[in-house]
């Protein structure tokens, strides 16, 4: 992606982790919280089910931000604000626009919806775009 | 209640990561980063890369380690069962390349309380074995 201005709009990621995910992203994490991997304690400790990892959807919000650059360097910063629970088997859609660039680097925000609840806000990227 | 701040400002010990190249794969497979120099050891090594290149994420996998101990740590006082992650901040600098040795320190940056809610904040700095930083993190979490 090239000639980014400011107030467009990066391509919407959607990804719908499907049933297992939650444990292949604990294995891959290290992160074994049971709320992510155990549906009875889950639902002991007052949720409807196993939620995903808030870093997984952060991951998610730090592809759709990533492709306004080009590969492994081009994230510089990511800051997010997690504000509700992501579920399996569920769309998670991320948006993202860009809001500035100056020196070669874009400075985009972002959020993530589920079931049309915005669980990722604030999301803030810096971005290298050249 | 307000939540006891003595252990703002308290670090911990360093904790090392040996990257390697099937953990970064897996990682890398698992959020869905498809570029190949994350998987395949040609194409990173076509992009000036010494092996596969660890996504910015994988910063959760060399450091969660190190901060396991802090969120445990009595003298900070969470509560789990009513935790939640808040927010998350990664910067990232020199990039991760599987054979990197990886060492991590956390530091308390604050703890206090607004709206009946407790913010725990914890700094983490990750250095590679030549010294350079490769990321901070600034992990805020929730106890309610």
């Amino acid at each position: 992606m090239s000639a980014l201005e400011p107030g467009q709009d990066l391509p919407e990621l959607k990804v719908t982790p499907d049933k297992y995910l939650t444990y292949r992203y604990a294995g891959a994490s290290g992160d074994f919280n049971p709320i992510h991997i155990d549906d009875e304690f889950a639902k002991s400790v007052g949720l409807p089910g196993r939620i995903l990892h808030g870093l997984y959807m952060m991951s998610q919000v730090a592809r759709a931000v990533g492709a306004a650059g080009d590969g492994p360097e081009s994230l510089r910063r990511l800051e997010v604000q997690f504000r509700g629970m992501g579920f399996p088997e569920q769309e998670l859609a991320v948006s993202a626009s860009v809001k500035a660039v100056e020196d070669g680097v874009a400075t985009i925000e972002a959020e993530a919806v589920q079931d049309g609840k915005r669980i990722i806000r604030k999301g803030q990227a810096e971005v290298r775009v050249e | 209640m307000a939540p006891k701040t003595e252990a703002v400002g308290k670090t911990y010990p360093s904790v090392s990561y040996a990257v390697g190249r099937e953990k970064v794969r897996e990682f890398a497979g698992v959020v869905g980063e498809e570029d190949p120099r994350y998987h395949d050891v040609e194409a990173a090594r076509e992009a000036g890369y010494a092996d596969v290149v660890a996504p910015p994420m994988f910063a959760v996998v060399y450091s969660g380690g190190a901060i396991g101990p802090a969120l445990f740590d009595p003298e900070v006082g969470i509560d789990f069962a009513q935790m939640v992650h808040g927010g998350q901040e990664f910067v990232w600098g020199a990039p991760v390349v599987a054979g990197d040795e990886i060492s991590t320190e956390v530091e308390v940056k604050d703890i206090s309380e607004r709206g009946g809610l407790q913010f725990f904040v914890f700094e983490s700095r990750s250095t590679k074995q030549d010294g350079e930083t490769v990321c901070t993190g600034k992990w805020t979490n929730i106890v309610r």
